[in-house]
């Protein structure tokens, strides 16, 4: 054990230094803010410019003259020091100069951010909700509803294998918007404070839970746009990333389409007859999905934080109380209610724990089925 | 009478006690003073090794030292470490060592509970640092400790850190309260309030800030402790309560808390540059009035850390102004310190060194300041690595750089020992480039994209990173210098004069080198 702890380990640091962590090719030249795609947007990066430039401006006077005197005024060229101290006039003019600059930096700063705070209506509106460490969309006119998670493969966060090009920038479901259409963004949270940001957009709003905050954008370049969470949600905070792929109006109206067909076959599976097999196969990849980053791979969880599931008396013996805890939460912990994933998905998940890591064996190893859950969220008399 | 004048005579004479009970029992404001030094210092080193951890993580993209877990304590303590044990206890203890003798006066007003608050901040921390060893961690929420991340999401631990942070709270208000009835009370005969020297001044403003907001701060962690123990919901949406009260109630003390960090050190760096200009400070009076409305504006500026909370546009525009006003104060300070410099005769010691680079970097953060109060441009910075280069740029040239400039300004009237001048260029060079290679860079990284407190990243950021990695290193080894000139300065070395700088003005240089145990019994002189 602890033999093959160290090979790892050896291997991990060895890969890290010399092989896979390396990137490809150099960015030296990532040094500033990049311009935008919407007009907000480009507007933000003039507003930077702008301020950049003065502060630049003004740095070069303050410091040339300091630099000019430690140059000029040494002890060895001027042995005696002038006597001279307040000016009025001067001490007014540094005074009311400053204040002048900043009139010019406030009145187009206010103007951009007037525009920005628009909260009509959009086109397409989409219900934004960060979770640890996830995002959801809902699409309230079409009501479609999914999570999108990062997709970059653990061996490349672990350096086993070469990084892809867009490491942690790639997400498992992207979301779609409309060229040219104003589409605004309904934000908020299911647990902690998250923040949805995109550069792209110059989009970014805290997502907060009890709090909806809008956001509202206009993209006329089709293209992929990369975003990300910046608001310290746990663990996970850095592996939340957000992509949105801006697609003409007929390419979106088809994704649409296919989304909906996709959710009725879901519905369908519903009521298919499952088998314990069949329920964890599909029950481990929603575990890899929703529960891993804290209840671990291997069941284990993380001492004092996060319980272990394996040989746990409810994962084992407790059929009733495993549903109950997935669909309402625990009170006061960090586990929240799942009830969002679909029926299939939570028969699935609490199977595949119910069968995993010797729960089967050491428990009464009965499954979960879809209907159980149906049954569950039916009103109780 | 006599007998009591006697007696009063002879307590004058007797020096400090002998071994750890000296220290432990001690009520004298030098001794005091230099145990808050030596303590900030300990802390100094203790979160500068957690930022290696964090620098040596972001190296690399990739994880390869720490988990991400763990990566989350460390930021979290880094922060609360050198601002509430590194940054603010060392002012604590300049003020003790100076103040009583920048006024004339015979020791602090309040001694024994001088001696309590610096006697309860080592279990604090005790106590904070303890948590890395308990199940389930240490707090891994940031510096800033966001709820519902803090409460209902926090590890056990959280409860320990409340406590820690109700005692600094408490050691914060009982060394603010003895340096304000230090200075209204005690001033020697003719130090009207507009003489005292400017360290004194800004050590007053900065002690009223502190007695304004440290309990603010109890009071969050108060709500905090509630609704994790006691079932409240201050902060839970979900039981009717509010996430964003608590930052605003976190920002109304964390923004004039940003101000206690950094007016000390206007003060301090005003000395210098005056000392070491041989030419008097150009404006007392302004400096006076830009330090009283920096502390006053700071009360109205909270909210530009929440511009993206979602808050009503006219609040947004509010604080957007009522912060790009800052600049003006602020301004006039740095216009000052120039103007003091113009057409003096100046010498580049290295407690000039470390002033004249204050004024520089602390410039640049303040510029980067002003960037960031512009809220469309905010939407872009916040949360990221520019937000991290800003403050950083202020509190480590800014603060701490004005602190080494003190020792170094101070130590041969501490010790009776000048310190090795070579030895303390190589100590500012170094530190020097090690800040502007650890910190310039991370301006390009959070412009490019990269949100602060993430553990790892996607490949753009990875040059830069790696340069301030490395920068990082040179600036955390450069300080075991410092701690060697320090300790061989204490020990021994060439004697210093009683005025020790030529330039040098204020009544702690009209005492011995080393100052007295007890200096001013009775008041000086002055016109």
């Amino acid at each position: 054990m602890s033999l093959k702890y160290f090979h790892n380990l050896h291997l991990k640091i060895f890969s890290a230094l010399f092989v896979f962590a390396s990137p490809m090719h150099a960015d030296w030249f990532a040094l500033n803010m990049t311009r935008g795609v919407t007009d907000i947007s480009n507007e933000v990066f003039e507003l930077h410019m702008l301020i950049f430039w003065i502060c630049v401006v003004i740095g070069v006077v303050v410091f040339g003259v300091m630099f000019y005197s430690m140059y000029a005024h040494t002890k060895k060229k001027n042995p005696v020091a002038a006597s001279f101290h307040e000016n009025h006039k001067l001490e007014i003019a540094w005074t009311i100069v400053p204040f002048l600059i900043l009139i010019a930096m406030a009145v187009p700063a206010s103007k951009t951010l007037v525009k920005i705070y628009d909260d009509e209506a959009g086109d397409v509106n989409i219900q934004v909700t960060g979770y640890q460490w996830k995002w959801q969309y809902n699409y309230l006119e079409d009501d479609i509803s999914f999570f999108s998670n990062l997709s970059t493969d653990m061996d490349e966060i672990n350096n086993l294998v070469p990084k892809g090009e867009h490491y942690l920038q790639e997400v498992d479901e992207i979301v779609v918007i409309p060229a040219g259409k104003k589409v605004r963004f309904l934000i908020t949270a299911n647990d902690v404070i998250h923040s949805w940001w995109m550069p792209a957009f110059a989009i970014k709003q805290d997502a907060i839970p009890g709090f909806v905050n809008t956001a509202w954008t206009k993209v006329d370049k089709p293209g992929v746009y990369r975003g990300k969470c910046t608001e310290l949600c746990g663990k996970n905070h850095g592996f939340m990333p957000i992509v949105v792929k801006v697609v003409e109006q007929e390419e979106y109206n088809q994704w649409v389409d296919e989304k909906k067909q996709a959710a009725i076959k879901m519905a369908e599976l519903t009521t298919k007859d499952w088998t314990a097999q069949e329920l964890v196969e599909r029950g481990e990849s929603v575990y890899a999905v929703n529960c891993v980053a804290c209840h671990q791979t291997n069941g284990q969880g993380i001492p004092g934080i996060f319980p272990a599931l394996a040989g746990s008396d409810i994962v084992m013996n407790q059929k009733d109380k495993n549903i109950e805890i997935l669909m309402e939460g625990v009170q006061g912990a960090a586990m929240n209610s799942f009830s969002y994933l679909s029926e299939v998905e939570l028969a699935a998940v609490i199977t595949y724990t119910r069968q995993s890591w010797g729960n089967a064996e050491n428990g009464d190893g009965e499954i979960v089925v879809p209907k159980d859950i149906v049954d569950y969220k039916k009103p109780k008399i | 009478m006599s007998a009591v004048i006697e007696n009063h005579h002879d307590d004058h004479h007797h020096g400090p006690a002998k071994g750890l009970t000296r220290w432990l029992y001690t009520t004298n404001h030098k001794d005091i003073g230099t145990l808050y030094l030596w303590f900030s210092f300990a802390m100094f080193l203790i979160g500068g090794a957690m930022a290696l951890v964090i620098r040596a993580e972001l190296f690399q993209p990739g994880m390869q030292i720490v988990e991400p877990e763990f990566y989350n304590q460390m930021i979290t303590l880094h922060g609360l470490i050198m601002i509430f044990g590194g940054v603010m206890p060392a002012f604590v203890g300049l003020a003790n060592w100076l103040v009583p003798m920048m006024i004339g006066a015979p020791d602090m007003a309040l001694p024994r509970m001088n001696n309590l608050s610096f006697w309860i901040l080592p279990f604090a921390f005790f106590i904070l640092l303890s948590s890395l060893f308990m199940e389930g961690g240490a707090p891994n929420f940031g510096w800033t400790f966001y709820a519902p991340l803090s409460t209902t999401y926090a590890p056990p631990s959280v409860t320990f850190f409340i406590f820690s942070v109700h005692i600094m709270g408490a050691s914060s208000i009982m060394g603010a309260i003895n340096v304000v009835v230090t200075i209204m009370n005690m001033r020697a005969p003719g130090v009207t309030l507009m003489k005292m020297p400017l360290f004194v001044w800004s050590w007053l403003i900065t002690a009223y800030l502190l007695i304004a907001v440290m309990p603010v701060l109890a009071g969050a962690v108060t709500m905090m402790l509630m609704d994790i123990h006691f079932g409240t919901s201050f902060f839970n949406a979900a039981g009717g309560g509010d996430p964003v009260l608590f930052q605003h109630i976190f920002w109304f003390f964390g923004h004039p808390e940003v101000y206690i960090m950094i007016l000390p050190a206007f003060g301090i760096v005003s000395h210098i540059i005056e000392t070491f200009s041989r030419k008097q400070l150009f404006g007392y009076s302004s400096m006076v009035w830009a330090m009283l409305s920096i502390a006053i504006l700071s009360f109205v500026v909270w909210a530009h850390h929440m511009f993206t909370v979602g808050l009503p546009l006219a609040a947004e525009l509010f604080f957007m102004w009522a912060t790009m006003l800052i600049a003006v104060p602020t301004g006039v300070k740095v216009f000052n310190w120039v103007a003091t410099m113009f057409k003096g005769s100046l010498t580049f010691e290295t407690p000039m060194l470390f002033a004249i680079a204050f004024v520089v970097l602390f410039t640049i953060g303040g510029l980067s300041g002003l960037m960031l109060a512009i809220v469309p441009a905010d939407f872009q910075y916040h949360d990221t690595y520019f937000v991290v280069a800003h403050f950083h740029y202020v509190l480590v040239p800014g603060a701490i750089f004005s602190i080494m400039a003190a020792v170094y300004y101070w130590i041969p009237k501490w010790s009776g020992n000048m310190y090795d001048e070579r030895l303390g260029k190589l100590h500012f060079w170094l530190s020097f480039i090690g800040v502007n290679v650890t910190f310039f860079p991370q301006h390009f990284i959070g412009l490019a994209g990269m949100p602060r407190r993430y553990p790892d990243y996607a490949l753009q950021f990875a040059d830069w990173n790696m340069v301030s990695s490395v920068g990082a290193f040179l600036f955390g080894v450069s300080q075991i210098l410092f701690l060697f000139i320090v300790v061989k300065t204490v020990m021994g070395g060439k004697k210093a004069t009683d005025q020790v700088w030529e330039g040098a003005r204020g009544l702690e240089w009209t005492v011995a080198s080393p100052a007295p145990y007890h200096t001013f019994t009775t008041p000086p002189k002055v016109d």
